[in-house]
């Protein structure tokens, strides 16, 4: 792609983002479609989001463990593995399947609409098909990936607490209050935050490659594809703007 | 901010009007997409009652035309006037009102996949703001798919349809709004002969029934024949011919003689 091509596209998604904030809250409220778009972009991916989140909890204390133990540091698994969950780990692995999972449906759903004419058909029946179809999914995958996340995070840190008694007994009430004394407010709510944001960005990304969907058939592959991509790419865009600002405030 | 819509009532099958007056004007509209002129200086009247097809080649912008005239596509030139109302001056809400009196058949039939027949039916009924008791859009639905033939396929999804089938239910959705206007984009493309008759006979049988006006896209001579009180030749982008099926089969001109030979 063009850096003239690459610019164009920025802009277009850009202006995709504005006409969600100028058109998206304006009467008429799809509340029924918003809610039936939060049960399937954020009930539905539990599975997967919970599974994932168990394995990097496991994964992550079963690896470290030998480390830790070389400096007799063992004491130290459940701190160390809540911090790294909660501020990094779980967001950023939490929002790449999501965009995986929901970007890549959205894509190709809105594209597959579009290139069979039913966005179309929405329009002459009566609907707004940005508020229909673009509005509530964006909502939606904003509102639910940081539910998401704060799920894989539990889930993480009870796969964490099965893998330190896998080779030696930690009482749940000692593990739990490792963790916490390890954390503060600044590194969970900055880590809440920014997930609002990569929500946003996945669901923005999805509904602008799909709504714009060409070239037939192929061209919901694409959008399919490049819903993905993208996304992964601002996630960690966003993650690292992320980070700049919290040291900013004095938050690392 | 425009004011959003209220409630309306149930809709009543067309007024039957007066004969020959003109439910629909296509005046001297072009359009282009950048350097290709697609329509120039196109113009078309469509009479209460009446089925007009515009024939033409694949690409010569018969859906372009079509689109213009429901407001899926800006046009550059030129008026379109649907029922007494100037299509590009229309805001949002008015335009929605206009649209629940004007059906659109979509070539590839634009069926929701993600809902059953009778939600598909269901969908501009309730999209449009008209009020209906459970009873009257049950009742509803039952006489849309009773007017294809289809009765018994309201809990089916699409997919489990037939193209024919899929054909009828996207003429049901439209039927259910009991529209004074419908435009047909290719009704019979890509259906093979026989399904094609049976969707030829339903666009008359439709046409007598509820008295609608129909605009006709379409390249298949069999359908053209079938449906047509009046073809309009579209070429270049412009009205090259209009007349009955007969007449212009008749004319000695090699522009028009390619599509009866």
């Amino acid at each position: 792609m063009s850096n003239t091509a690459l610019l164009d596209e920025t802009g277009a998604m850009t202006r995709f983002a504005g006409r969600f904030f100028s058109e998206g809250f304006r009467p008429r409220y799809e509340i029924q479609e918003l809610l039936r778009q939060c049960y399937i972009i954020g009930y539905q991916s539990l599975p997967l989001v919970g599974i994932t989140g168990f394995i990097m909890g496991m994964v992550l204390t079963l690896q470290s463990r030998p480390t830790m133990a070389q400096f007799g540091a063992e004491s130290w698994i459940p701190t160390m593995v809540g911090l790294t969950i909660i501020r990094e780990m779980g967001p950023i692995i939490t929002a790449l399947i999501f965009a995986g999972k929901i970007g890549s449906s959205i894509g190709a759903e809105l594209g597959s609409m579009r290139v069979t004419e039913q966005i179309d058909a929405m329009e002459v029946s009566g609907t707004n098909p940005f508020k229909y179809l673009v509005a509530t999914r964006v909502i939606a995958t904003t509102l639910m990936l940081p539910v998401l996340t704060v799920m894989a995070d539990a889930i993480a840190l009870f796969a964490s607490y099965l893998g330190i008694n896998l080779k030696g007994v930690t009482t749940m009430a000692l593990f739990t209050n490792n963790i916490l004394t390890g954390l503060a407010f600044g590194d969970v709510v900055p880590a809440v935050i920014k997930t609002f944001f990569f929500g946003f960005a996945i669901g923005v990304i999805g509904c602008y490659k799909g709504y714009n969907s060409e070239k037939g058939t192929e061209g919901v592959g694409q959008a399919a594809n490049s819903a993905v991509v993208v996304s992964s790419l601002v996630i960690f865009i966003l993650d690292l703007l992320a980070v700049q600002i919290t040291g900013l405030l004095g938050l690392n | 901010m425009t004011p959003e819509p209220t409630l309306q009532p149930a809709p009543a099958p067309p007024a039957p009007g007066k004969p020959g007056e003109v439910v629909m004007t296509v005046d001297h509209v072009s359009k282009s997409f950048g350097d290709n002129h697609v329509l120039r200086d196109f113009s078309l009247t469509l009479g209460r009652g009446e089925n007009v097809v515009v024939l033409g080649k694949s690409g010569s912008g018969k859906s372009v035309l079509i689109k213009c005239i429901i407001g899926l596509l800006p046009y550059d030139e030129g008026t379109i006037t649907v029922l007494g109302q100037d299509v590009a001056s229309l805001d949002h809400v008015a335009m929605d009102q206009l649209r629940a009196r004007v059906g659109f058949l979509f070539q590839s039939n634009a069926l929701y996949d993600s809902m059953t027949v009778r939600e598909n039916l269901l969908f501009p009924l309730r999209r449009h703001w008209l009020e209906h008791s459970a009873e009257e859009e049950e009742k509803l639905v039952c006489q849309a798919l009773d007017d294809v033939g289809l009765a018994n396929t309201a809990n089916m999804m699409p997919v489990e349809l037939s193209g024919g089938m899929r054909k009828r239910i996207a003429l049901a959705r439209t039927l259910i709004l009991r529209p004074e206007i419908i435009l047909y984009d290719e009704p019979t493309t890509g259906l093979d002969p026989i399904t094609a008759r049976e969707i030829d006979q339903l666009i008359r049988e439709v046409q007598h029934k509820y008295n609608t006006s129909s605009l006709i896209i379409s390249h298949d001579m069999n359908c053209v024949r079938l449906t047509a009180d009046r073809v309009a030749l579209l070429v270049d982008g412009r009205c090259y011919a209009e007349g009955t099926y007969d007449e212009l089969e008749q004319r000695d001109d090699p522009k028009i003689h390619e599509f009866f030979a």
